[in-house]
């Protein structure tokens, strides 16, 4: 159950729809609660919502991960995240002009995903859920490749190998295994090389992620866990999935858990950094809960207005991830109203491109239905290939008999 | 010496010793298979010979198994990972069947999965639920899956081989009450097709054709049936996915009579789309609707009634019997 289609949408007013609503409010635990949502939890963080540096003893083992980043550096980081929010945006416009058939937006996330990806070296591995985009974005992966399963062309398509960024998982958690099982393989290889499994609030309830977490933790295994709690598993909020704050989990499992202020990118390069570090000095696992929120829908067929406050996103809005960094900039001279103006310019003339090479999408062969389903080869999909083909000329033919 | 005798297990162990020994990249992943060889002892010695780094003892969770032996198979390894039974593959069936299955057609062919799962499977062993069932038609109805079960030592040795070489994922179905079950195999002979079917005893009247634990039961219902005066021939499937129609299909041109034989479920069973397949192709060859005999549409049954769920040769050859009455 991740991504609903738009027939989904339709509203079923059944007296047992109701009586599910109000039972299920009728439960909700107190103390779960005051324990996850209603207290502001404890986050490693650098730049405040104001753009101020912090220095704490919150973030002092961390901080030293981001002492050589330069003022060109924060430019760059703003930069991605500006390029990021526009692909988002111009994914979710052609969504809506019927160019996409769904949009998984990562609004409000950039600064956990770029802060992440630029923590990576090009050897280290990424396993994405679907809506990385700002990770794929750092990995060089050509944004148009993401918007192809989401046309309907295909179901990823691109070559996880050349950018290191395997293909987007939808059911959820299952690529948070492939991950310790990749990394069992670099530590085989002696490589000097992590990797990085995303996931969600969501995913950490799926039983596949807690043996990712004790497959990680038994063979020692160089994965960095980067969870992107944004607060709403679709329209579930964290109180349905779990009792205690998501980091705490991993020293049930035996290695670190640190949770960092999901909307400050530089916190979240500093952390990453520090457990990709971890990982490749052969320290093994580290679980970060990246602290954030998601500000739009959970896929453009998703309507959040049914189950969450204006208050809460509005709240949400004043920690945005790009705001914060850009008055961090503006306060310290690190950029002028040039450089944000030829930003502009320029993630306008990404997302024309964008636009221009989804719209000349081709759709696929129909034959392409019984292509690479096989790598040897299978009899029977070559039977039924031959006879479908035979099925569609005999259209052609009858067509040249009139 | 090319030609020895022994058992199936052995056969396996030798299998899995041989791809070890040839390809770095293979690794054993499962439950116990380490120290102790496994349940069935079918990796006996691996470990010992090939370290813990490549016989990989892992934690009891199927999923984690299966899921980590993809990201393994995508750093380059080619994992054969053990299920300890049958009943215990469910775990692991969302990995095999959302993430192994279809990863290569999802890049375009541009990754490969080669992972191997082996599971023991059957009855006739007298345990208790769960360590008997006949799962193999979840699997072949999966695309992207290849599905496979050897009848003898030999096919043992070499079937293993080729699904450690095949470049898809090959769930292996080892018949574990044959595993003491004991055969010449020729460890340099050139093996045939590993998805081909084999005809393992020639007649004229009527074709069984069967896989696994049933090749046995089919060719003691032959030899039972030839003292009657009938002429059965028997058919070794091998593969389930895909399945050999064009063997079948020769076959029952020859013997214009077809009854499938397999433990499964008769519902929707293997034996369900080769009766329709071969009913389209030799439809007028047949003198005889094609039959079905198998386990029923009710959970495997306490190891006291197993007896009578199994097909054994009375079944077979009363679908023998009414298969020639038309």
């Amino acid at each position: 159950m991740t991504v609903e289609s738009t027939a989904a949408r339709k509203p079923r007013r059944s007296s047992g729809t109701k009586r599910a609503a109000g039972a299920a409010s009728a439960a909700k635990p107190a103390a779960a609660t005051a324990q996850t949502q209603d207290a502001e939890p404890q986050l490693v963080q650098l730049l405040t919502p104001q753009g101020d540096r912090v220095d704490n003893a919150e973030n002092a083992e961390f901080a030293p991960f981001v002492a050589d980043i330069t003022t060109e550096d924060l430019r760059g980081l703003y930069r991605d995240m500006v390029m990021t929010r526009r692909f988002d945006g111009e994914a979710t416009a052609l969504q809506r002009q019927g160019e996409l058939g769904l949009w998984a937006s990562l609004l409000g996330q950039e600064a956990a995903q770029i802060g992440s990806g630029r923590a990576l070296n090009d050897a280290d591995y990424v396993f994405p859920t679907y809506r990385e985009h700002g990770v794929a974005w750092c990995r060089g992966v050509d944004p148009t490749n993401l918007l192809g399963m989401f046309r309907g062309v295909n179901h990823g398509g691109w070559d996880p190998n050349t950018n290191n960024f395997h293909l987007y998982t939808i059911v959820i958690g299952s690529q948070t295994l492939h991950a310790t099982g990749y990394a069992m393989g670099v530590a085989k290889d002696g490589a000097d090389a992590a990797v990085i499994a995303y996931f969600g609030d969501g995913a950490s309830s799926q039983g596949d992620v807690m043996e990712a977490f004790n497959f990680s933790a038994v063979y020692n295994s160089p994965v960095v866990f980067f969870c992107q709690n944004n607060q709403w598993a679709i329209s579930e909020p964290t109180e349905r999935q779990m009792r205690v704050p998501l980091y705490q989990r991993a020293q049930g499992f035996g290695f670190p858990g640190v949770r960092v202020d999901g909307n400050d990118v530089l916190a979240c390069l500093a952390v990453t950094r520090w457990a990709l570090d971890r990982a490749r000095r052969g320290e093994g696992p580290t679980l970060v809960e990246a602290f954030t929120y998601r500000m739009g829908a959970h896929t453009t067929s998703d309507d959040p207005t049914k189950y969450r406050r204006d208050e809460e996103t509005a709240a949400w809005e004043s920690k945005d991830p790009i705001q914060r960094l850009k008055a961090h900039l503006l306060a310290t001279g690190g950029a002028d109203e040039a450089f944000f103006a030829e930003l502009e310019a320029e993630s306008e003339a990404m997302g024309k491109r964008v636009r221009e090479a989804v719209r000349a999408m081709p759709d696929p062969d129909t034959m392409a239905i019984f292509e690479n389903v096989y790598a040897d080869g299978h009899a029977l999909v070559d039977e039924e290939r031959a006879q479908f083909a035979a099925y569609l000329a005999s259209f052609e033919s009858a067509e040249e008999g009139h | 010496m090319a030609v020895e005798k022994m058992s199936i297990a052995k056969a396996l162990n030798e299998s899995l010793r041989k791809a070890l020994e040839q390809d770095p990249k293979v690794l054993i992943m499962g439950e116990d298979v380490g120290k102790l060889g496994g349940v069935f002892r079918i990796t006996d010695g691996l470990q010992k010979d090939f370290g813990e780094e490549r016989v990989i003892d892992t934690p009891l969770a199927e999923s984690g198994i299966v899921g980590t032996a993809i990201g393994l198979a995508l750093r380059g390894y080619r994992p054969v990972v053990e299920i300890q039974f049958d009943g215990f593959v469910f775990p692991a069936y969302d990995q095999i069947v959302t993430q192994l299955a279809k990863m290569h057609a999802r890049a375009l062919g541009k990754i490969k999965l080669p992972v191997v799962v082996r599971i023991p499977y059957g009855g006739a062993i007298g345990a208790v639920e769960h360590h008997s069932e006949s799962p193999e038609t979840l699997f072949a109805h999966v695309a992207g899956l290849k599905v496979v079960s050897p009848s003898n030592a030999t096919d043992a040795y070499w079937m293993l081989q080729q699904a450690i070489l095949s470049d898809d994922p090959v769930i292996f179905f080892e018949p574990k009450r044959r595993y003491w079950d004991k055969g010449e195999v020729d460890t340099e002979a050139i093996p045939g097709e590993l998805h081909r079917s084999r005809v393992v005893r020639e007649g004229a009247d009527l074709t069984l054709a069967a896989y696994g634990p049933m090749v046995k039961v089919c060719l003691e219902a032959a030899a039972a049936a030839a003292e009657e005066g009938k002429s059965i021939e028997v058919l070794d499937l091998r593969s389930m996915s895909p399945v050999d129609f064009d063997g079948i299909q020769a076959s029952v041109e020859k013997t214009r009579r077809l009854v499938v034989v397999h433990e499964a479920p008769v519902f929707l069973g293997v034996g369900s789309e080769i009766a329709a397949r071969i009913t389209e192709r030799c439809f007028y060859h047949l003198e005889a609707p094609v039959l079905r005999v198998g386990g029923f549409h009710a959970p495997y049954p306490p190891a006291r009634l197993e007896d009578e769920y199994l097909p054994g040769l009375d079944r077979v050859l009363d679908a023998v019997d009414r298969s020639l009455a038309y």
